[in-house]
């Protein structure tokens, strides 16, 4: 059940896109993340997929194992497209009951499933290919251009590891405890959802427990080892750009460009609007 | 109840880069009433093997019956009470307190088999005073303020409540000291004795396993090994040594002395037996 979320999680096949530096993926994401925004026809949804295939095949990652991570917002989804195909004001093509489509509200639709998915997608295939430690890395180095943040750049990214490194293990815990008390006759499945929650109870004590001693033991190993964050700190692994990412990062460039072009072609695909 | 494993397999994450086949093809019976050991490397599927006994987790290929009946074949609502009659203890067990008083806690599993009051203080009382603790002195406490001991104590507490025919635990005895280690050990001993349960102990200690156990499963990387007495078991120095694990202390003793004294018995892995016949041979 918790294994099911692939949301996050790394996926190690060893390809190129695994090996390029964490900061060029970071970069990458985001200025695909910014062109979906623009896209405005089917010739630059058609673009992004194909940017995206090519990605998920270099990676290496089963298609399979992408398409789980969809599967957790195939409600959202539905509910956006259910939204704008009914809410959208224009040209009705047809009507149930009440409720009227509209061509406008089935290309509303259509962009806003595709975006959301073509989002989750891109952005999955970032965590799949970097390991945390190294999105961590690459999210300081990115967060000493943003001011105000700059300042706390190590501190954030400190945190942001340890609490990806504690997500596996909490995780791991929590299904323990679960064991452990259907080992005593609990029962999680059946019954009204007051009693359920109440059932949450003798999972969510330990487990806080649990949580707290950990924190503080690894404060005290920390502490142990005269971890000082920040300033002065060197890294045993730097960072460096390849050859690879230069590579990549002017295939960005191209990809900014080429898709803002796509936002300029007049030639209908798919809707007559 | 006797407890049959049939060709037991169970993959862990099937499908993924992380797929981990912990058990592979496991077949034993363990007969009821009987008193069983298993041992095996960390990770060689000791944990995963137990928690298919009680339904805890759902076998890739392979079944386990109880008392002649299928357990994964049976209705939800029959698994739970199937949990009634197989107690797990798990490792480090108290790590699942979490009442505020030890007697609610120790009571959270008979509350759960839906008896009444009475019959719960009863078994409460009961088990804790099996477990060696005083039950005046620590019901009302909060488990959280008794010392590791104690708290492992409480915890073994409240799978005993449930008074099951089967008791399984898992290590039962890790990182507790060597007095708490026998206490615990001996109760669990006057218990297999006491009511006849059957009782499987997953251990890491040769000499805890060789004094108490009728039958040692042996297993590694997910396989049978061995199944059999301590005896024939604790012959096989060789084999063990070569998956990681080790014979008694004694039994080495034993073996050194034998090239001084070939007259003298080698199959030996309890102090008392072995003192039994260093004596017999020097006298004799």
């Amino acid at each position: 059940m918790l294994k099911d979320v692939t949301i996050g999680q790394y996926y190690p096949t060893g390809s190129v896109i695994h090996k390029l530096d964490p900061r060029t993926k970071i970069l990458f994401t985001t200025a695909f993340v910014v062109m979906l925004f623009f896209l405005n026809n089917l010739w630059g949804y058609l673009a992004t997929f194909l940017i995206l295939a090519t990605i998920t095949l270099l990676s290496k990652i089963p298609v399979g194992y992408i398409i789980r991570g969809i599967k957790g917002l195939v409600l959202i989804i539905m509910l956006t497209v259910v939204l704008n195909l009914f809410m959208t004001p224009g040209t009705t093509i047809a009507t149930l009951g009440p409720l009227s489509v509209t061509l406008e509200g089935l290309k509303v639709a259509t962009y806003m499933a595709l975006r959301l998915i073509f989002l989750v997608v891109g952005t999955s295939i970032m965590t799949l290919t970097t390991s945390p430690i190294d999105l961590t890395d690459g999210m300081e180095w990115c967060m000493r251009f943003i001011p105000f943040v700059r300042r706390y750049a190590h501190e954030l990214a400190m945190m942001m590891s340890i609490a990806l490194r504690f997500i596996p293990t909490l995780m791991e815990e929590t299904e323990r405890i679960m064991k452990a008390q259907k080992a005593r006759g609990a029962n999680f499945e059946t019954g009204s959802i007051i009693s359920r929650a109440k059932n949450l109870i003798p999972i969510l004590i330990p487990l806080f427990i649990s949580a707290f001693r950990r924190a503080d033991e690894l404060a005290t190993a920390m502490e142990a080892r005269c971890y000082r964050g920040g300033e002065n700190r060197t890294r045993m692994k730097q960072l460096a750009f390849e050859f690879r990412d230069h590579a990549s990062l002017v295939l960005m460039v191209m990809m900014i460009v080429g898709l803002y072009l796509t936002t300029m072609i007049n030639i209908p695909l798919g809707f007559p609007i | 109840m006797s407890v049959e494993i049939k060709n037991l397999s169970h993959t862990y994450s099937e499908g993924s880069p992380f797929e981990f086949r912990a058990l592979k093809d496991i077949s034993i019976t363990i007969e009821n009433g009987s008193f069983i050991g298993i041992i095996g490397h960390t990770g060689s599927g000791k944990s995963t093997l137990i928690q298919h006994l009680n339904g805890l987790l759902t076998p890739t290929s392979g079944t386990v019956l109880v008392d002649g009946k299928d357990i994964f074949e049976t209705k939800k609502s029959e698994l739970i009470q199937l949990r009634h009659h197989v107690g797990l203890v798990f490792q480090y067990p108290e790590h699942q307190l979490f009442e505020e008083t030890v007697q609610k806690d120790v009571g959270f599993g008979p509350k759960n088999q839906g008896l009444s009051e009475d019959e719960i203080d009863q078994r409460v009382r009961q088990s804790i005073k099996m477990v060696g603790l005083d039950f005046d002195a620590i019901k009302d406490k909060s488990p959280f303020e008794l010392s590791g001991g104690q708290m492992r104590r409480v915890a073994i507490a409240g799978v005993l409540a449930m008074e099951p025919s089967v008791l399984i635990l898992d290590e039962p005895t890790a990182g507790l000291d060597p007095r708490g280690r026998e206490e615990i050990l001996a109760q669990i001993k006057s218990l297999h004795t006491q009511k006849q349960i059957t009782v499987v102990l997953v251990s890491h200690s040769m000499e805890d396993i060789g004094k108490m156990v009728d039958k040692i499963l042996v297993i590694n990387e997910g396989e049978v090994v061995f199944f059999d007495t301590p005896n024939r078991v604790f012959t096989e120095i060789s084999t063990l040594e070569s998956i990681g694990l080790a014979v008694p202390q004694v039994t080495y003793l034993m073996r050194r002395l034998k090239e001084k004294y070939p007259e003298i018995r080698e199959d030996i892995f309890t102090v008392e037996a072995a003192k039994k016949e260093i004596l017999k041979v020097i006298r004799g």
